[in-house]
């Protein structure tokens, strides 16, 4: 049985990494609280940036160092919320019809995400996926660290992380299809049989172009 | 004495004018090779609003449409999509006329829960503008894009199962117009191989009914697509037709068209080259300097940006077989030209454009089914040539795909004809794999891209044309993969080819030459060789 590897951010949803976490630091204890949060990512903004032009790990390392000493309770209780306030308005339509079309043709359907597994998981359920590929946060005495656990998902490491899915799954990767909107997946797009850029950036566009991979337009 | 629009060559005939794709070729072929052109445009209907009130008024084994209408009743309306005609028709296109008839009718009668549908069978979704084109303004503004929409055969919630043939067809349509009071088909029959019972029981279903007739072993029994009595694809959509519509209302308006696909600056591109006046001759050398000058987007322009000014030569309306039995009847009446005798060598340039490819390129494998699938027969009677013969075609056969409307197309020719070009084995281990491609499927729905079945339909539709030629021989291809893995073989130039061709033909062979478009077919009879002609009918 083949696999059908989804990208999640720009991909299935029109939200990026930034939104959810936005939502939890305007969502601290305190307004005081939310007001340090949001400084404290203004100050990294620009290196953020750097880091996402750089290296999308790199990005995806500095961007959840704002969870640092959020409560593990306070990430599962507001979980439901921002995937319903957030998330949830942002799933294409059209996503939700190629999940279930890849789900109806017997596929196993995985995400693969740079998004926090507890929202992650959230999505899966949400979307009647399989499986979920998605980054952890540390949690030192139930306090997250900020630090995310080995592996990042993200970039080229997604490629391997996909490999080792099929392997331990017994899908063969050349009967596998994989969908992303970002260049920064490609190398995730180029170890599956059937590639398709979704809704893609132009770099991507470009490269899909010229391999004659399929281009979705979900967002349309 | 043979017919007009045969013309036999001799030593001082000018030289033949042949599309090779976008670009137009002037061959030299040897004496004695017979050309067969198209006859002249039919005259057009003088008043067509006319015609098509006195067609519904006055139909053939039905009542009148007016006396089907009641209030209150639900009608759907199916309307050919843009792959008829080639190039498109100049507004108004005749559906747009006979809608705005019927519409207005239905009206007069208080039938109000109408939807039309662009009865796109697994083809790609038209465009809104390219509807709008179709149906005209004021439809489109009325009713896009809630009431008049593209036919989506993968929404396998909205088809509904009919019943099984005694053959064993799967018969599933639309459910809106499955459940429907009266399914109105408003046809433009371009070829003999439309209408009939094709417009609804092909035009809304999907795969399911589709692999029914679209597979190899049907395709291999056409003798040929263009002759519904001797095609067993029609053999089978009639059959399902008929049980379509003992469940079904359906009402059928077929419309016919003359020849003129090009308009008076281009028109002597039908003509015998010997004929052409000095002005003629001049601006048909201009027009292949300009096309061998210009890029090929701006080639596309020149021929596919300007819409046909074909004339309406006939509006029939009534029950599904005896409609069509008259359309069959003035289509033929438009593209037979008489021809006697087989020949060994078939000679004929590829034009731009297929059914598949509007506002599109003529990719490979679009190529593959121009030559082998829709030119190769163009006949009724026996093929133009001989059972073994050979058929030499003019296109660059370049590598170029719509990556938005062929995508599916790309992996086929690609992935797939490497691996095997046996249609038989294609169908069996690849089709329904392909068919289930997500992200073809998708492209199919909500972009526009044919579906992920429609590049093996296109490899079948060659099937009958593979089976009985011997070689294909292209002049000026661009590259030699592609023809390899379409099967065929490569010459510079048309004295290569027939050198070629020649080798594995009888000494002094027979050479007939195609000069098309416009759309012609031949009306083939056996002549003086009866013995030869019967064995390339087995």
């Amino acid at each position: 049985m083949p696999a059908s590897y989804f990208d999640v951010d720009g991909t299935l949803i029109t939200t990026n990494l930034v939104h959810p976490t936005l939502f939890y630091m305007l969502n601290q204890p305190t307004p005081l609280h939310s007001v340090a949060k949001l400084g404290r990512a203004l100050v990294k903004a620009p290196w953020m940036v750097l880091a996402e032009t750089r290296d999308r790990r790199l990005f995806n390392e500095m961007l959840f160092t704002s969870f640092e000493g959020v409560s593990e309770d306070r990430l599962v209780c507001l979980a439901e919320e921002t995937f319903d306030k957030v998330m949830k308005p942002a799933i294409l339509p059209k996503a939700r019809d190629l999940v279930q079309c890849s789900l109806d043709k017997g596929h196993d359907v995985v995400l693969i995400s740079g998004a926090l597994d507890f929202l992650a998981n959230r999505l899966r359920d949400h979307l009647g996926a399989t499986d979920v590929i998605a980054n952890r946060l540390e949690i030192k005495d139930f306090f997250a660290t900020g630090k995310l656990l080995r592996p990042v998902v993200a970039g080229p490491e997604k490629a391997r992380l996909v490999r080792e899915h099929a392997r331990a799954k017994g899908h063969n990767l050349d009967e596998c299809f994989g969908y992303s909107d970002s260049y920064s997946d490609v190398p995730m797009l180029s170890v599956v049989g059937y590639p398709a850029a979704v809704n893609p950036d132009r770099r991507l566009k470009l490269l899909a172009q010229a391999y004659h991979w399929p281009i979705l337009d979900l967002a349309a | 004495m043979s017919h007009p629009c045969v013309v036999t060559l001799d030593s001082r005939s000018a030289p033949r004018t042949l599309f090779s794709g976008d670009q137009l070729v002037e061959v030299d072929l040897p004496t004695g090779t017979r050309v067969i052109y198209p006859k002249p445009p039919l005259e057009a209907l003088k008043n067509v609003d006319a015609a098509i009130r006195y067609a519904i008024n006055h139909p053939y084994n039905s009542e009148p449409l007016y006396a089907k209408l009641r209030p209150g009743m639900k009608v759907t309306i199916a309307v050919d999509d843009i792959s008829l005609p080639l190039p498109p028709m100049r507004r108004p296109d005749i559906r747009e006329r006979v809608l705005t008839i019927v519409l207005d009718l239905l009206n007069d009668y208080g039938v109000d829960d109408v939807e039309i549908i662009i009865a796109t069978s697994v083809h790609r979704r038209m465009k809104d503008w390219e509807i709008r084109h179709v149906v005209g303004d004021k439809i489109f503004n009325a009713f896009w894009p809630k009431k008049l929409y593209n036919h989506d055969a993968e929404n396998l919630a909205n088809m509904k199962f009919i019943g099984t043939t005694d053959e064993g067809e799967e018969v599933e349509i639309n459910r809106r117009a499955a459940e429907s009071d009266l399914i109105i088909y408003v046809n433009l029959n371009l070829v003999p191989m439309d209408g009939g019972h094709k417009s609804v029981a092909v035009g809304l279903c999907g795969y399911r009914s589709l692999r029914a007739h679209h597979n190899p072993r049907i395709m291999r029994d056409c003798h040929s697509y263009m002759d519904p009595k001797s095609s067993a694809l029609n053999t089978s959509v009639v059959r399902m037709g008929r049980l379509l519509n003992k469940k079904v209302n359906v009402f059928t308006i077929e419309t016919t068209i003359n020849n003129r696909m090009f308009d008076r600056p281009l028109e002597f591109l039908a003509k015998n080259e010997d004929d052409l006046t000095a002005n003629e001759r001049s601006a048909l050398r201009a027009l292949r300097f300009t096309l061998s000058k210009v890029p090929q987007p701006a080639r596309q322009a020149i021929f596919q940006r300007v819409p046909s000014p074909y004339g309406v030569t006939g509006v029939f309306a009534g029950e599904t077989e005896a409609t069509h039995e008259n359309t069959l009847r003035r289509s033929f009446d438009q593209y037979m030209v008489p021809v006697v005798g087989q020949a060994d060598i078939l000679v004929t340039g590829i034009p731009y454009i297929s059914p598949y490819n509007v506002n599109s390129f003529l990719n490979p494998l679009l190529v593959q089914v121009m030559a082998s699938g829709y030119l190769f027969n163009l006949y009724r009677g026996v093929p133009m040539v001989k059972k073994g013969g050979t058929m030499i075609i003019l296109h660059p056969c370049t590598d170029l795909f719509d990556n938005e409307h062929h995508a599916p197309y790309i992996e086929f020719v690609h992935r797939l004809l490497p691996e095997t070009r046996d249609a038989m084995e294609l169908h069996k281990r690849y089709e329904k794999k392909f068919s289930q491609n997500p992200a073809y499927i998708e492209m199919y729905r909500f972009g526009n891209a044919y579906h992920p079945t429609h590049p093996f339909f296109m490899w079948y539709w060659g099937e009958a044309g593979r089976q009985h030629l011997g070689r294909t021989i292209v002049v000026g291809a661009d590259n030699e993969y592609i023809p390899q893995l379409l099967g065929w073989e490569t010459a510079r130039t048309m004295d290569e080819a027939l050198r070629m061709a020649k080798q594995t033909a009888p000494a002094e062979p027979s050479i007939m030459c195609l000069h098309a478009p416009p759309i012609l077919m031949a009306d083939m009879s056996v002549g003086r060789q009866p013995a030869a002609l019967e064995a390339s009918r087995t």
